[in-house]
C-alpha cells in the first residue's frame, strides 16, 4: 500500500524533471518477459530523466528491475512498451547494428566482474570500443594511454589483466568507459567484488570524472554507503520507481580515504563496510 | 571497424591456443598437399604424353601390319610374319602426296661392343628419311643416305646416351664396334631427346639402315617391316586424307576388297594415341584430386568443429565486445577472419608440404610429376572455400548471441 503512494508521488514529480537537456528521458518503459505461458513484468511504466552531469545511484532488491532498466539504458535490450531518448535521440526501436553504434559511441559500462577481454593487455582493453569505432591505431594508442593515465594506471599500460589486481582491472574498465567520451556512464554494482578501501578509491575516481569532467554517471548498487557518493539516489521494487530524492550530508571519497586506516586487515575491511 | 584491426584480433585469437590452431591447420594442410602432390602425378603423366608427342615430331602417322596395336606396338610383330613390306612404304611415299616423308621400322637387338666396353641395345632399322618424319637431328656426324640404305651399308647413327655408356668420352665418329660379331662404323650421333613413356630411353637409341637389320641383323629372305613412320604435309585435314588414300593403295596392293571390314594392317596417328592416353590420365587426375579433396572437407569440418568449440569458451569475450559497441555483423566477420586465416595458412603450408611430396615421389619412385601453377590455385582456393564454407555457420551463431547472456555466461 505504501509502495502504491509513494509510486504515485514519483509520478507526479516526473514531467518537471523532463527537461530539454536530460541526457536519458524514459517514458513509460514497459518490459515484460516471456517464460512459456507465464508473462514477467520486470518494469511496469518507468518514467524517468537524467540530466548532464548527474550522478545517480539506482538501488532496490533483486528482482526489483533495476538490472533491466541498466540494460535498457545500455542499449543492450529494447523495451516492450514506452520510449527512451538518449541524448536526443529516440532509441527505444534501434535495429540491434545501430544499438552497437549507440553503445559505441554514447555508453560506457562497468560491470560487477570487470569483464575485461583476458590474455589482452590494459592499453589493448581500453582501446576496444575505439576499435569498432574505427579510429586509427596510432590514436588509439593515445587515447587509451591517456584514459588510462586520468585512472591513475598510466605505468600498467602493457600489464594482462590475470597482472593487476581488482581494484586495477576495475580502474581498466573505467577507462574503457570513458575512452570513446560518452555521454553516460554505466555502472552495475562496480564494488561488488572489492574490499572497503579499494571500493572508497573507486568512487574517488567517479566522483572525480563527475566533478571534473561533468561525466554523467549512473550506478547500480545495493549497498547503501556506496550510493551516498552519488548526488541522487533512485530506489526500484517491483518494476516500479517508488523513490527518487537527492543524498543528503553527500559523501566524498577523498576524505573518506584520509580517515581510513592505511593498512587494514581483512576483519577491518569487512566493519568498515558499515 | 577497420579490416586492419579484424585481422589483428584473429592472429591474436589464434595465438592464443596455438597448438589446437596448428592442429587444425593440419587437416587442411594434409588436404590440401595431397590434392597437390596426386594431382601432380597425374599432370606429370599427361606432361610426359605431351613431351614424347612432340619428341615423335609433329604430323606422325603410323601403319602396322596386320593388327598388332593391342600387343604392345610394333615390337609384337618383330616375330610375327607381316605383311607389310618395305614395297608398301615406297609405295604410300610415291603415290600419297600428302605423304612427305616415310621410313620404314624395323626393330631388333643385340650386344653393342667397343673395346673393352659392352651394352644390350636396341636396334631399329630405318631409312634415310627418318630424321625428317621423326623431326630428329644430328649432333655431330651424318646420317645415312639412300645409297647405304641401298647398299646394306654396316653403319650406325646412336643417341648421346650410348656415346656416354660406350665410349666414355672418345669422340665416337668413325670408331669401329661390334654387333652381333659383325663390324660396324659409327658414323652419326642423335641429338637428345629424353624418356619416352614407355621406359624407353630415347638416347638409347641405335639407329641402322633398315636393309642391313633385315638382311644382315635378321637374316630375313622375304624383308618384312615392323611398321612404317610417316610424315604428313601441315596442312589442316592431311591426317584424314592420308588415311583414306593409305587405306585404297593398301588394300589394293593386298588384294584386299574394299569391303571386307579387316584389312591386314592398321593406321594410326600420334595425335589420336596421344589424345587417348591423355584422357586416361586426365581421368586418373581427377581421381586422384577427388579423393584428395575429401581430405580437405574432413579438414573444414575440424576447423568447424574447433570454431564451434571457440565460439562457446570465448562467450563472454563476444559480449564484452558487443557490449562496448561490436556489431554483430562485426562478430560474424571476426569470426569468419579466425576460419579464413587458419584455412589459408593451412593451404599456403599445404601448397609447400604437397609440393615437397611430389618432388620426393619424383625422386624415389621415379615418377614423372609436375606442379601446376593451376592446381595450386585451385587446391588453395578450394581451401580458402572451405574456410568461408565451414567457418560461417560458427561464426553466424557467435553473431547471433544476445550481448546480456553471452555478458553472463559462465
Amino acid at each position: 500500500m505504501i509502495g502504491i503512494s509513494l509510486e504515485a508521488t514519483a509520478a507526479s514529480r516526473r514531467p518537471s524533471e523532463l527537461t530539454q537537456d536530460a541526457v536519458i528521458r524514459l517514458d513509460h518503459i514497459h518490459k515484460t518477459y516471456y517464460m512459456g505461458d507465464i508473462e514477467v513484468h520486470a518494469l511496469r511504466g518507468v518514467s524517468l530523466g537524467v540530466g548532464r552531469g548527474e550522478y545517480v545511484a539506482i538501488m532496490g532488491p533483486s528482482g526489483s528491475g533495476k538490472s533491466t532498466m541498466m540494460n535498457i539504458v545500455g542499449c543492450l535490450d529494447h523495451p516492450t512498451r514506452g520510449t527512451y531518448y538518449l541524448d536526443g535521440r529516440d532509441v527505444s526501436q534501434a535495429s540491434k547494428a545501430d544499438l552497437a553504434d549507440i553503445r559505441n559511441e554514447k555508453v560506457g559500462f562497468v560491470f560487477q566482474s570487470f569483464n575485461l577481454v583476458s590474455r589482452t593487455s590494459a592499453l589493448e582493453n581500453v582501446e576496444l570500443p575505439m576499435v569498432y569505432a574505427g579510429v586509427r591505431a596510432k590514436e588509439r594508442a593515445r587515447r587509451a594511454a591517456e584514459a588510462l593515465e586520468i585512472v591513475g594506471l598510466s605505468d600498467k599500460l602493457r600489464n594482462l589483466p590475470n597482472q593487476l589486481s581488482g581494484g586495477q582491472q576495475q580502474r581498466v574498465a573505467i577507462a574503457r568507459a570513458l575512452v570513446n567520451n560518452p555521454a553516460i556512464i554505466l555502472a552495475d554494482e562496480p564494488t561488488g567484488a572489492l574490499d572497503t578501501r579499494t571500493s572508497v578509491e573507486l568512487m574517488e575516481v567517479f566522483q572525480k570524472l563527475n566533478e571534473e569532467r561533468n561525466m554523467t554517471i549512473i550506478l547500480v548498487t545495493h549497498e547503501i554507503d556506496i550510493s551516498e557518493y552519488a548526488k541522487r539516489v533512485i530506489l526500484f521494487r517491483d518494476g516500479r520507481i517508488v523513490k527518487d530524492y537527492p543524498v543528503t550530508g553527500r559523501r566524498n571519497a577523498t576524505q573518506v580515504l584520509r580517515e581510513l586506516p592505511e593498512e587494514e586487515d581483512e576483519e577491518d575491511e569487512a566493519e568498515g563496510q558499515k | 571497424m577497420r579490416f586492419a584491426a579484424i585481422l589483428k584480433i584473429a592472429f591474436w585469437a589464434l595465438g592464443r591456443n596455438k597448438m589446437r590452431s596448428a592442429l587444425t591447420m593440419l587437416g587442411i594442410i594434409i588436404g590440401v598437399g595431397a590434392v597437390i602432390a596426386l594431382v601432380s602425378i597425374g599432370q606429370g603423366a599427361q606432361a610426359l604424353i605431351r613431351e614424347q608427342m612432340a619428341a615423335m615430331g609433329t604430323n606422325v602417322m603410323y601403319v602396322w601390319p596386320q593388327d598388332v596395336r593391342g600387343t604392345g606396338g610394333a615390337r609384337g610383330a618383330s616375330n610375327e610374319q607381316g605383311t607389310l613390306s618395305d614395297a608398301d612404304v615406297f609405295a604410300i611415299r610415291n603415290e600419297v602426296p600428302v605423304i612427305a616423308a616415310a621410313t620404314p621400322i624395323v626393330t631388333s637387338n643385340g650386344q653393342l661392343v667397343f673395346k673393352n666396353n659392352n651394352m644390350r641395345a636396341n636396334i631399329q632399322g630405318v631409312g634415310e628419311e627418318f630424321p625428317i618424319v621423326r623431326d630428329w637431328n644430328l649432333m655431330a656426324g651424318t646420317f645415312f643416305t639412300a645409297a647405304d640404305v641401298e647398299s646394306r651399308a654396316r653403319v650406325l647413327v646412336v643417341g648421346p646416351a650410348i656415346v656416354a655408356e660406350l665410349f666414355e668420352g672418345v669422340d665416337p665418329i668413325g670408331q669401329a664396334v661390334r654387333l652381333r660379331n659383325q663390324p660396324f662404323e659409327i658414323i652419326g650421333v642423335l641429338e637428345s631427346k629424353g624418356q619416352t613413356g614407355v621406359g624407353q630411353d630415347q638416347d638409347e637409341a641405335v639407329l641402322a639402315p633398315y636393309t642391313t637389320v633385315q638382311r644382315k641383323l635378321l637374316g630375313q629372305v622375304l624383308p618384312r617391316v615392323n611398321q612404317a613412320m610417316l610424315k604428313t604435309v601441315d596442312q589442316e585435314g592431311a591426317f584424314i586424307l592420308a588415311e583414306r588414300m593409305i587405306d585404297v593403295l593398301l588394300r589394293e596392293r593386298h588384294g584386299i576388297p574394299p569391303e571386307a571390314e579387316q584389312p591386314d594392317f592398321s593406321l594410326g596417328n600420334l595425335t589420336e594415341i596421344a589424345n587417348a592416353a591423355e584422357q586416361q590420365t586426365v581421368v586418373m587426375t581427377l581421381m586422384l584430386g577427388s579423393i584428395a579433396a575429401i581430405a580437405l572437407i574432413v579438414g573444414g569440418i575440424g576447423i568447424m568443429n574447433i570454431m564451434l568449440v571457440s565460439v562457446t569458451e570465448r562467450t563472454r569475450e563476444i559480449g564484452i565486445r558487443m557490449a562496448v559497441g561490436s556489431r554483430p555483423g562485426y562478430i560474424r566477420l571476426q569470426f569468419l577472419a579466425e576460419s579464413i586465416m587458419m584455412s589459408l595458412t593451412g593451404g599456403a603450408v599445404g601448397v609447400i608440404f604437397g609440393g615437397l611430396c611430389s618432388l620426393l615421389i619424383g625422386q624415389f619412385l621415379q615418377w614423372n610429376t609436375w606442379v601446376s601453377a593451376m592446381s595450386v590455385m585451385i587446391s588453395f582456393g578450394f581451401a580458402a572455400a572451405v574456410g568461408v564454407f565451414f567457418g560461417f555457420y560458427p561464426a553466424h551463431k557467435a553473431a547471433k548471441l544476445d550481448p546480456i547472456d553471452a555478458l553472463r555466461y559462465e
